[in-house]
């Protein structure tokens, strides 16, 4: 069934009159636009806009209306297009990882031209894979989750496209944006001021959506996964609008003034950063993994009154750690005994969380064994508790002293993003395509186990690698010799880094391997799509169209 | 909310009963969203535990280091520590260590300071790591030089080779922002005939080898024009930054189409002073260690002035 069929005339209209808008504004951008990067993102708006309007157009008296019955089901057809950029991202954003990690084997490969030079493309690794992948995955499930919790569905059919549609409008701008050399250069809020405002715009969308679909809901409890996403979406507005003020130099370029200044610049730099950290990659994913997890194991949830102890101090705590980020900088000391001492009671709710998803397997371990699915789930938990624990004691001062500025905290990083963020996620592709397509199972079922494999390896090599790494490099950087000099140079901690950087080139490639059969996999599942119906879906409460 | 077990949701509405996990024992909170259901297990003791130790680790930091935030003040800690001072101590401490052998490299007695081998022992792998930090990304990691940055580990030089020489060198840079720099230009010889200027390439090309006609035209442009800085015969030695074109050391390149480059367009190396950056017993003790580059290879420094 073509998407535009499941809209109604009016919404295919008001889609129209959406479309149109932005094709308004990207010519305005466009028109007032005096550097290239604008004007070139002023004509992206209005060529997707403009192909709305043809395709929703052409679609206004040729399709029929949906059937009337259609209150009465899930609305899922934006959960499939949001899947499908999920993989897209993946891919391209991890592909550019590893060449990343292979150009810091072998930075003569640099092509010379500046669009591919390290400083650029690294924010496209990073925001393409947190924000285009991550975020693409968290909207994409989001939507299933609170529809089939709150047996109720979406509020309505426009404002789901226009939050899927508009977010990916963002994610390209960014990344079109740094190839051309456009940043604000503050680490994971890079995009400048005209594509901020524009994801304000979506992002209220999308709470609004939320929220009105969970009052609409059929169950008289807000179930713990939706608190989760709740407080992903509230507060990613929050940081994303207080560390994005700025003042645009004119409004014809993509150029700006933070109104932050110094330390507090700093500081509410970090503060934003962890928290996205918390709020992008932690929260959303443990909403994710309060669903998938039990759902794919048939098992309860362990202890219902762990859930609230976690998720109320995961929010209390983590809004105080930023700091840990600035140990033994201009900051001034008793922010830094703050940050420390709030990671370090982190650890506990963190957790628990960890700790609930793994006792959930009990009485399924049998599960865990044979199904590769609850297998990506169990490990992502693993992976989740190992990363809090080594955050926790990352942040303590003196330990810090030795971690911060050297490839460890990347190893940190990445057993986070890749042990837990994209575990998760592909556990919750595995589980939502086939239902989402109509079939019983995945096309390749083998190849999952064939991913699994290659994830887990890839991960532990990445790791592990750059566990040695970091270790080394900040032990040679703070050796001196019995008469007080360095006893080593700079660049001879850089060539010791060699072989680390060889093995996370290695583990970086097996894991896109895995990515990339995950992305032919799902392909070759939509392909041969069935119209099997989910017998697990709950009927829904017909609810009258608002 | 009632507390009458018969009421919540998920009970038996006669027993109050609610399902029982057969798995681990407990009952369901009676909640159900799709399918989920969660148990109702108590609060593990172990959770409330590392809560609680946690929580006596951040106080016990929150008294003894500066922690809260009063005002225009903060609670100092008992410990009274103050991160600059820290800071300001331990670099203290490692330049306490360092006087011991590095202020003897104020006094520029390069040939006292390398006579005492307890001495070198310490100060020339320190004088490595600066030279590494500092110097390898232009003149490489063994002093082997590259392309416009000339080798330090032979014994050819452009401003003499003996310590003394190397430190002045490296005090005010060449053509550096010093006021007393060193100062060299190899001017652009543009003005010449197209003919000229390839005889003299070509002438230059072949002095490495001594296969360059010392009685061609070429012999001639080059007396009247160029051995006024590089010296009869192209041998230089004139410390006047103006290379030796007749021995084996190149800067940028002496086969012909190079030279054509450089008489085209004139070079003017730069390389930075250290004054600003290194103390004059760091620069001595670099001196030293850049002059006996060349003796490690194996041969005595040329040129040197004394
Ligand atoms: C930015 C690149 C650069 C750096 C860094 C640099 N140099 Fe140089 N150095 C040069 C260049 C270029 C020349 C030659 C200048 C010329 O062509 O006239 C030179 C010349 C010299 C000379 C004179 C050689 C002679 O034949 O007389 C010495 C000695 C020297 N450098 C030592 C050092 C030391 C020691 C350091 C580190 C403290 C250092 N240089 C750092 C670029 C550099
Ligand atoms: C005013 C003094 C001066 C005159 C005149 C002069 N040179 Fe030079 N020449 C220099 C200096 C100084 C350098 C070193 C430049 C540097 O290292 O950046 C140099 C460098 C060169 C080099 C490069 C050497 C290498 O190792 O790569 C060549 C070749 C050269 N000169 C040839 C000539 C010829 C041929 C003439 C005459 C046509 C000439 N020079 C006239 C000062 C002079
Ligand atoms: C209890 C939870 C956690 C704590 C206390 C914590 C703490 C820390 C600390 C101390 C650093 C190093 C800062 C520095 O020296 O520069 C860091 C870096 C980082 N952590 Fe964590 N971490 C936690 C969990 C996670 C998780 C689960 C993820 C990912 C999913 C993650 C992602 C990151 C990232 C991306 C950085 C790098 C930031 C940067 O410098 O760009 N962290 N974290
Ligand atoms: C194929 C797998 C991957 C590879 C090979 C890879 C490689 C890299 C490389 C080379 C860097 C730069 C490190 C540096 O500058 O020193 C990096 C940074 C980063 N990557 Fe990845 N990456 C991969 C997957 C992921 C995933 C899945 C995520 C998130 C979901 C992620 C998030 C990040 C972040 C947040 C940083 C910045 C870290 C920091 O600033 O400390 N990466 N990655």
């Amino acid at each position: 069934m073509a998407v535009t069929a499941t809209l109604t005339s009016t919404e295919r209209q008001i889609g129209i009159a959406i479309s149109a808008g932005l094709a308004v504004l990207g010519l305005a951008m466009a028109a007032v636009a005096k550097t290239g990067p604008m004007a070139l993102h002023g004509g992206m708006a209005l060529v997707l806009g403009l192909a709305l309007v043809f395709h929703l157009g052409g679609a206004l008296y040729d399709q029929p209306e949906p059937s009337a019955r259609r209150q009465a089901e899930y609305y899922d057809a934006p959960t499939r297009f949001g899947i499908v950029m999920t993989l897209i991202w993946a891919v391209t954003a991890m592909g550019v990882g590893v060449w990343l990690a292979a150009l810091m084997y072998w930075p003569e490969a640099t092509p010379p031209v500046p669009a591919t030079s390290f400083g650029r493309m690294r924010p496209v690794h990073t925001s393409g894979i947190i924000f285009g992948f991550g975020g693409n995955a968290l909207i994409a499930t989001s939507f299933y989750v609170v529809q089939r919790t709150s047996r109720a569905r979406l509020a309505d059919a426009v404002s789901p496209w226009f939050v899927l549609i508009g977010f990916n409008l963002f994610c390209v701008w960014a990344a079109t944006g740094y190839l051309m050399g456009q940043t604000q250069s503050k680490e994971y809020a890079e995009p400048e001021w005209y594509a901020d405002l524009w994801l304000v715009v979506v992002w209220v969308t999308y709470f609004a959506l939320y929220i009105r679909t969970l009052a609409r809901r059929a169950e008289p409890h807000i179930y713990v996964a939706n608190w989760y996403y709740m407080s992903f979406i509230l507060v990613v507005a929050m940081l994303h609008i207080v560390n994005n003020l700025a003042l645009p130099v004119t409004w014809g370029a993509g150029e700006s003034y933070t109104i932050w200044t110094g330390v507090q610049d700093a500081m509410i730099q970090w503060w934003y950063g962890h928290n996205a950290v918390a709020f992008f990659l932690t929260t959303g994913f443990l909403g994710m993994l309060y669903y998938f997890l039990p759902v794919r194991a048939q098992r309860p949830i362990w202890s219902y009154r762990l859930s609230i102890l976690s998720f109320w101090g995961i929010v209390f705590f983590y809004m105080w750690a930023g700091s840990h980020h600035l140990h033994y900088t201009a900051l001034p000391y008793w922010v830094q005994t703050l940050g420390m001492t709030f990671s370090v009671m982190l650890l506990v709710p963190s957790w628990a969380s960890a700790g609930n998803a793994i006792a959930t397997l009990n009485g399924a371990w049998h599960k865990v064994r044979d199904d590769a699915v609850l297998r990506f789930m169990f490990v992502a938990a693993v992976f989740y508790g190992l990363s809090t624990f080594e955050g926790s004691f990352l942040a303590i001062r003196p330990v810090n002293s030795l971690s911060h500025y050297t490839d460890w905290t990347v190893g940190h990083v990445h057993s986070g993003t890749l042990g837990w963020v994209a575990m998760i996620v592909f556990g919750a592709i595995y589980s939502l395509v086939p239902k989402l397509w109509g079939r019983a199972d995945m096309a390749w079922p083998r190849a999952v186990e064939w991913h699994f494999w290659l994830a887990i390896t890839g991960t532990l090599i990445y790791v592990v690698s750059l566990w040695n790494a970091g270790i080394t490099q900040g032990l040679m950087w703070r050796a001196y010799d019995e008469g007080g000099a360095l006893s080593f140079s700079f660049i001879e901690s850089v060539e010791a880094m060699l072989p680390y950087y060889a093995a996370r080139t290695l583990g970086g490639a097996l894991f896109l391997t895995g990515a990339v059969l995950c992305a032919l996999n799902c392909r070759a599942t939509m392909r041969a799509a069935g119209d099997r119906v989910d017998e697990a879906d709950r009927p829904l409460v017909p609810q009258p169209a608002e | 909310m009632s507390t009458d077990p018969k009421t919540l949701p998920g009970a038996d509405p006669h027993t109050g009963n609610r399902e029982i996990d057969p798995v681990t024992g407990y009952d369901t909170t009676g909640h159900d969203w799709g399918g989920i259901k969660e148990l109702n297990t108590p609060f593990p003791k172990v959770a409330l535990a590392a809560l609680a130790l946690t929580v006596i680790y951040s106080v016990i930091a929150w008294i003894l280091l500066p922690a809260w935030p009063l005002g225009r003040d903060y609670t100092r800690g008992v410990l009274g520590l103050d991160q600059q001072a820290m800071a300001e101590a331990r670099l203290r401490n490692l330049t306490d260590l360092r006087a011991g052998w590095l202020n003897r490299f104020e006094d520029p007695d390069f040939a006292a300071l390398s006579d005492d081998p307890a001495l070198m022992a310490l100060a020339m792998p320190a004088a490595d790591r600066l030279f590494q930090d500092n110097c390898s990304a232009c003149h490489g990691r063994a002093g082997g030089g590259g392309p416009g940055f000339p080798v330090l580990h032979d014994t050819y030089w452009l401003w003499g080779g003996a310590p003394q020489d190397i430190a002045l060198t490296l005090q005010v840079g060449i053509n550096a922002d010093h006021p007393e720099t060193r100062w060299a230009q190899m001017p652009a010889f543009d003005w010449m005939a197209d003919e000229e200027l390839s005889e003299v390439s070509d002438y230059v090309a072949a002095m490495r080898s001594g296969e360059a006609d010392p009685d061609g035209a070429a012999a001639t442009l080059f007396a009247e024009n160029c051995a006024a800085c590089h010296g009869e015969g192209g041998v230089g030695g004139l410390m006047n930054g103006a290379p030796s074109l007749v021995d084996d050391a190149v800067i940028y390149g002496q086969d012909a189409d190079t030279v054509m480059t450089t008489l085209l367009n004139g070079r003017q190396g730069l390389m930075p002073y250290w004054s600003d950056r290194l103390s004059d017993a760091e620069i001595n003790a670099l001196a030293l260690y850049v002059a006996r580059m060349s003796d490690a290879a194996g041969s005595t420094p040329s040129g040197a002035t004394e």
